[in-house]
């Protein structure tokens, strides 16, 4: 009951709400630029990969690929160093639409992101972490690889092989924006595992 | 204020007793009883001594008690009824102990590792091999995290067989178990830190998996990551994580738990339940 008839609010509880009110302005104050400020990172475009020089084009052929060392990070030293494996694209066996003049496969594992090697004796690409194994073209032979290899774009400058920006690709070979490795692309699974504004 | 049992309470020093009023007589008798009289004199001088000495601790307990109140709490804490227990029942503390052996010893290797893409690696190995005990410290922690996801899955194990889990201590296992997934999330974060071959690829594949959960996972690997790609933020993030945020809400959480098992106390072990219930079975026929 109020002071006076038809008092809907009193004093006391107006002043509570007051204080609370003031409280939690003061706490979202501080909490929502915190928060925000460990967030960040995943509302924001991580810095566009530059096209790196692999290489002359006559260090490729379409029969076998050759590991070359590109930067994913400078910042990182080591750490931020890839391994990518290139050969000149065979227009007899590569049918996909990528319209890339090199194949450039990422040694990213789709499985959980180990770093595979290039067997040359039996064409395949083999997982040390969990056995996953692909194919020639980066399709997955077997093991619990979710999609093929990523690629990175491709392009020839003055003669030299350039490698780009990495992008993912569904079992059919079809380009998509970056994903995790672990992340399917086939069908619905795109949008279960939708591409982040981070890629 | 009584703080303290029987013995070490608050005494009177004692006076010093039975001096012999000075007896008139030769020489050598009197130089002999003076002798003995400062005897006794530096014996009682040395008796208040050792009882002003043993005032000290009691008097500083007493001023802590007049200021905070914290008499009745400690007795309360420490002279509380428990159950008939064992050795299981020590399971709990010895977490506890485990995770205050990570606290120190993790303060302590914060003194000389760096947390950077560049430096981390060397400046584990520059505490492992230059280091002062370097190495044991750093053994310990390493260890130390073995040893205190073992002792708490002995303490789970301990409470659900028996019983302890059940009403009102509901919540003390949720409790329970949101410290099971904070230390897990340490040791993630920790294993990240030594920034060596291990490291780094055991920490791609759980962040990976991380990301392969529905909707959310992709976004989740990209906060741990700070970015698409294992960039400059993320050792430094994992480290935050690893030092700051996630210790600070273990001991909230390890204070909010120890309170609970005080204030609702500790379950007896199921067979002493069981006999207790036959004898009243028995009065009861």
């Amino acid at each position: 009951m109020g002071a006076y008839d038809g008092e809907t609010v009193t004093r006391r509880r107006l002043f509570t709400g007051g204080a609370l009110a003031a409280g939690g302005i003061a706490t979202t104050a501080f909490a929502l630029p915190a928060v925000g400020f460990a967030l960040g990172p995943l509302f924001e475009r991580t810095e566009p990969r530059m096209f790196q020089d692999v290489g002359p084009v006559g260090d490729f052929n379409p029969q076998s690929y050759v590991p070359k060392v590109i930067t994913i990070d400078a910042s990182v030293g080591e750490a931020g160093k890839s391994t990518v494996y290139v050969r000149k694209r065979d227009p007899s066996r590569d049918t996909d639409h990528l319209h890339q003049p090199y194949i450039a496969i990422s040694n990213r594992c789709m499985h959980l992101g180990c770093p595979v090697r290039y067997v040359q004796a039996s064409e395949r690409f083999i997982c040390p972490c969990h056995g996953g194994v692909y194919q020639f073209d980066g399709k997955v032979a077997g093991g619990p690889p979710v999609r093929p290899l990523d690629r990175f774009e491709t392009r020839v400058v003055k003669g030299r092989v350039q490698v780009g920006p990495r992008f993912s690709l569904d079992s059919h070979l079809h380009r998509f924006k970056v994903r995790d490795p672990s992340n399917h692309v086939d069908g619905l699974w795109q949008y279960i595992y939708p591409s982040r504004p981070t890629t | 204020m009584k703080l303290l049992p029987g013995p070490l309470r608050r005494r009177r020093p004692a006076e010093p007793d039975g001096r012999p009023a000075a007896v008139p007589g030769d020489g050598d008798l009197r130089r002999g009883h003076d002798a003995l009289v400062r005897e006794r004199e530096k014996e009682a001088e040395r008796q208040r001594r050792r009882e002003a000495a043993l005032e000290v601790p009691i008097s500083v307990a007493g001023w802590l008690d007049e200021r905070t109140g914290l008499g009745p709490f400690m007795r309360g804490l420490l002279y509380r009824k428990v159950p008939p227990s064992n050795w299981f029942y020590t399971l709990g503390s010895a977490t506890l102990f485990a995770f205050l052996s990570q606290a120190v010893t993790g303060v302590f290797l914060a003194m000389y590792y760096r947390p950077s893409a560049t430096e981390a690696y060397t400046s584990v190995q520059h505490i492992t091999n230059d280091v002062f005990l370097g190495q044991l410290v750093r053994g310990m922690h390493k260890w130390g995290a073995t040893v205190m996801m073992v002792l708490i899955f002995l303490h789970l194990g301990r409470t659900f067989f028996f019983g302890a889990y059940k009403y009102p201590r509901e919540l003390n296992w949720i409790i329970g178990v949101v410290l099971l997934v904070l230390t897990m999330v340490m040791g993630l974060t920790g294993y990240l830190l030594p920034f060596d071959q291990r490291s780094f690829w055991a920490t791609v594949v759980a962040v990976n998996l991380n990301s392969s959960g529905p909707i959310i996972g992709p976004y989740l690997a990209d906060f741990l990551r700070g970015g698409a790609e294992f960039g400059a933020t993320t050792i430094s993030r994992f480290y935050a994580i690893h030092m700051l945020l996630v210790p600070g809400l273990m001991a909230a959480l390890i204070g909010a738990h120890l309170y609970l098992v005080v204030k609702l106390g500790v379950t007896a072990p199921p067979w002493m339940k069981a006999e207790k219930a036959r004898e009243l079975a028995k009065e009861e026929i």
